[in-house]
């Protein structure tokens, strides 16, 4: 009997306190896994400095944190989310039937999608984007038409290639990156082919590119290594000739054993990536409610520190974490309108 | 004669000598030996197995219990640090003054490299220290802070000096300046206590579990709470009350079949419910253990169901017989006798609960969180997310801290299961 008095009342206790609770003295803050890092940084040191709570960071991957983020406003929803890509249209409706109308969109930087082998392969690799598509997608231009890709090795794509399979480790379609690499490897490697541009002119459909060049291939050579990076890191040192693809911070912290394969005759790098001389580098947001800037304790502070020079600017300590900084004119302005919450967000189709 | 006859008519019948039962013996002999010897082998394998995973464990996690450690002292300058306000000084400079005082060769450009050799907490370290003692701005402090990770790694021999400078972390001069820390006898490595004392960070240095393991204890506490009582309540009901009809064996049939229900589910179900209806916190270890409530109650309810079944039926009778209620034959009787076997299915479901990580990432409890929770409602983590954080994680530090956190769950597996097991061995009794 004393068990079941003793638990009603626990029952209870924890009831109460999780009304008392409601009020938020957190930030929340949810969204892509490639901001996560970024985000994590600033928060981290933003509690250091001003001795505030930490806030409180969940990777959920972009899509799932635009379907939180947009569920309405109030405590129970986040205050931010960080995003691999701009807000579609479709997810800025959702926000704006939720009542999520003034969003301030920021943008912090740029990402570098890279593709890399093991150090323990001799060869100097350099690929064009062009390459890239014929190896890695579902169906390949020959002889006037789509057919299944019939490559499995190098060499038979180009004959200056090594003759090895081709073994791609790359990220699974729930992924930002897979959608990045899609969008910035796979249709510009697809554009870049003649024989492709002849079949979609010939076919008269605007949107031809991506309906036939989106497909990674499944028969075997495309291998989807699920969403951590470390394994691809760690495959490819188990495999000299694998190749993987996976964020630039993953190489900058594994260049000893990790090299960069050159795509179009560039390496990935800062400067690179910074300048879009990289053909894969792509732009990093986060999102934040304005109407929680003021009702959420800390909130309109942490956003400063996100934009701060101290993180933000060359040399700043998201830098030393992979991120590749915005010129100085592009950044001075963002950062004026974000802190001050003076553009808001409308994205039109 | 006529016991010859028919010891002669056995003899013809049975002749172990015979060459047809010798070798009938030795094929039977042969399989018995095959059977044990695939016995023997599949433990001899699983054996194996675990070997394997805890020496990977073990050689992979070792280095993280172990943490480099940098002396400096630090000289604090009124100019950089106000003494009216000591909380806002600029500590940074504070940390690039002190590398300039331990390399007094330095040009000002390398001081913001070579500050990289500390960790990032060394700033607040002084801050703190000088808040708390605001006399010693003026003064040279004494500190003891952990290197940065890829100084680090470099003490531990992970990083090969002879190779190319551009295929490393740190350059040719890095690397000397710290060789020049080292020959001062300013380096040191000390028992990474960090790893148990510190919630998470994202420098590998700094990371610790003890926000995971707090939040794993409160989680398993409200799950504890829930599925215990309701379990045995189940249970009790189930064994000692309920008719035996159609109705109860449907019931015993899906508690049997929710046992075996994948834990994601259940992890979807509290996104739905707790977190969608009821509009309660995201990442707090109270879900967390309502979640896993949901999990360990069939585990528990079996458990407590076969410890009743094994009380010898004359005990209820005895009591019955005596003039006592079906309540107070349980509660006087029965269920003091099956408590050790309650409480080892328990303990053996809670252990599971502690290692489940699936429907934790669901409900949000693979946040980062850098300060541990002080009640079951702040956001935090627990040990399993925990270690799904950091395999996801990109510097070299994690990758030996993933393997201490999974020896540290492991620990904690071994010591609920010791406990079962020992509370079975001292008080379970057989009739």
């Amino acid at each position: 009997m004393t068990t079941v008095k003793f638990t009603v009342s626990a029952l209870a206790v924890i009831a109460a306190s999780a009304t008392a609770a409601a009020a938020r003295d957190q930030i929340r803050i949810v969204g892509s896994s490639t901001v996560f890092p970024y985000t994590q940084a600033v928060a981290e040191e933003f509690a250091n400095q001003t001795g505030a709570p930490a806030p409180i960071v969940e990777s959920t991957g972009t899509g799932g944190g635009m379907q939180i983020f947009c569920e309405g406003i109030g405590e129970n929803t986040p205050d931010i989310t960080g995003a691999s890509r701009s807000m579609k249209k479709s997810e800025f409706d959702l926000c704006v039937q939720n009542g999520v109308t003034d969003i301030s969109e920021a943008l912090i930087g740029y990402d570098g999608l890279s593709l890399a082998v093991s150090r323990a392969n001799e060869l100097d690799w350099n690929l064009t984007l062009g390459q890239v598509f014929l190896a890695l997608a579902a169906e390949v231009p020959q002889d006037g038409a789509m057919v299944p890709n019939p490559y499995r090795k190098w060499s038979e794509i180009d004959s200056a290639l090594p003759d090895t399979d081709i073994v791609v480790l790359g990220p699974p379609p729930t992924s930002g990156t897979r959608d990045a690499f899609v969008e910035l490897a796979m249709h510009a490697g697809c554009e870049s082919i003649d024989e492709v541009t002849a079949i979609a002119e010939a076919s008269g459909n605007e949107d031809w590119v991506d309906e036939n060049c989106s497909r990674m291939r499944t028969d075997g050579p495309f291998i989807e290594a699920g969403e951590n990076d470390n394994l691809i890191v760690q495959r490819l040192n188990s495999d000299p000739n694998a190749l993987g693809i996976f964020g630039y911070s993953f190489l900058f912290e594994n260049k000893d054993t990790l090299k960069d394969v050159k795509l179009n005759g560039v390496e990935a790098g800062m400067e690179t990536i910074a300048s879009g001389d990289y053909p894969l580098s792509r732009p990093l947001y986060f999102y934040v409610k304005n109407a929680h800037r003021g009702v959420i304790p800390n909130l309109q502070e942490f956003v400063e520190e996100y934009m701060s020079e101290n993180a933000l600017a060359p040399g700043g300590y998201l830098e030393e974490r992979g991120l590749v900084a915005l010129p100085d004119d592009e950044r001075g302005a963002l950062q004026e309108s974000v802190v001050s919450a003076s553009a808001k967000l409308d994205v039109t189709e | 004669m006529t016991d010859n006859t028919t010891n002669a008519a056995v003899t013809h019948r049975h002749d172990w000598s015979s060459d047809r039962f010798q070798g009938n013996l030795a094929r039977r002999r042969r399989g018995e030996k095959i059977l044990a010897g695939l016995g023997l082998g599949a433990i001899a394998l699983a054996f194996l197995m675990l070997a394997i995973l805890l020496w990977t464990l073990i050689s992979g996690g070792a280095q993280a219990f172990r943490q480099t450690h940098v002396a400096i002292e630090v000289p604090i300058s009124a100019e950089l640090v106000d003494p009216a306000d000591p909380s806002e000084g600029n500590y940074r400079n504070v940390v690039r003054d002190a590398m300039q005082a331990t390399f007094p060769d330095a040009e000002p450009s390398e001081l913001r490299a070579l500050s990289g050799i500390l960790s990032n907490a060394a700033q607040f370290v002084i801050r703190d220290k000088v808040v708390a003692d605001p006399s010693l701005i003026g003064q040279t402090v004494s500190i003891n802070v952990p290197a940065s990770d890829p100084y680090d790694q470099l003490q531990k021999g992970n990083v090969d000096t002879d190779s190319d400078e551009s295929t490393r972390r740190l350059n040719d001069a890095e690397i000397a300046a710290f060789q020049q820390l080292q020959d001062q006898g300013r380096i040191t490595m000390p028992v990474n206590w960090a790893l148990l004392a510190n919630a998470d960070s994202r420098f590998p240095e700094l990371a610790g579990l003890k926000g995971a393991i707090i939040g794993s204890a409160y989680a398993l506490l409200v799950c504890f709470l829930i599925s215990f009582p309701l379990g045995i309540g189940a249970a009790i009901y189930l064994e000692e009350f309920a008719p035996k009809n159609r109705l109860s064996d449907i019931i015993e049939v899906n508690i049997n079949n929710l046992a075996a229900v994948p834990s994601v589910v259940f992890g979807l179900l509290a996104l739905a419910v707790f977190l969608g209806w009821f509009g309660m916190p995201r990442s707090a270890p109270l879900v967390g253990g309502l979640t896993l409530a949901l999990m360990t109650l069939p585990t528990i309810i079996i458990a407590t169901r076969n410890a009743l079944k094994a009380v010898p039926p004359s005990i209820r009778e005895a009591a019955l017989g005596v003039g006592a209620s079906r309540q107070q034959v349980v509660f006087g009787h029965v269920l003091p006798l099956a408590m050790p076997g309650i409480l080892t299915g328990t303990i053996i479901g809670l252990a599971q609960a502690l290692g489940e990580t699936a429907p934790l990432l669901l409900i949000g409890m693979n946040a980062f969180v850098t300060a541990a929770p002080s009640t079951p409602l702040d956001a935090a983590t627990a040990l399993p997310t925990q270690i799904f954080i950091w395999a996801d994680s990109p510097e070299r530090g994690f990758v030996s801290r993933t393997s201490a956190a999974i020896l540290v769950l492991l620990g904690f597996l071994v010591m609920m299961n010791a406990v079962a097991i020992f509370l079975r061995n001292r008080f379970e009794r057989n009739w």
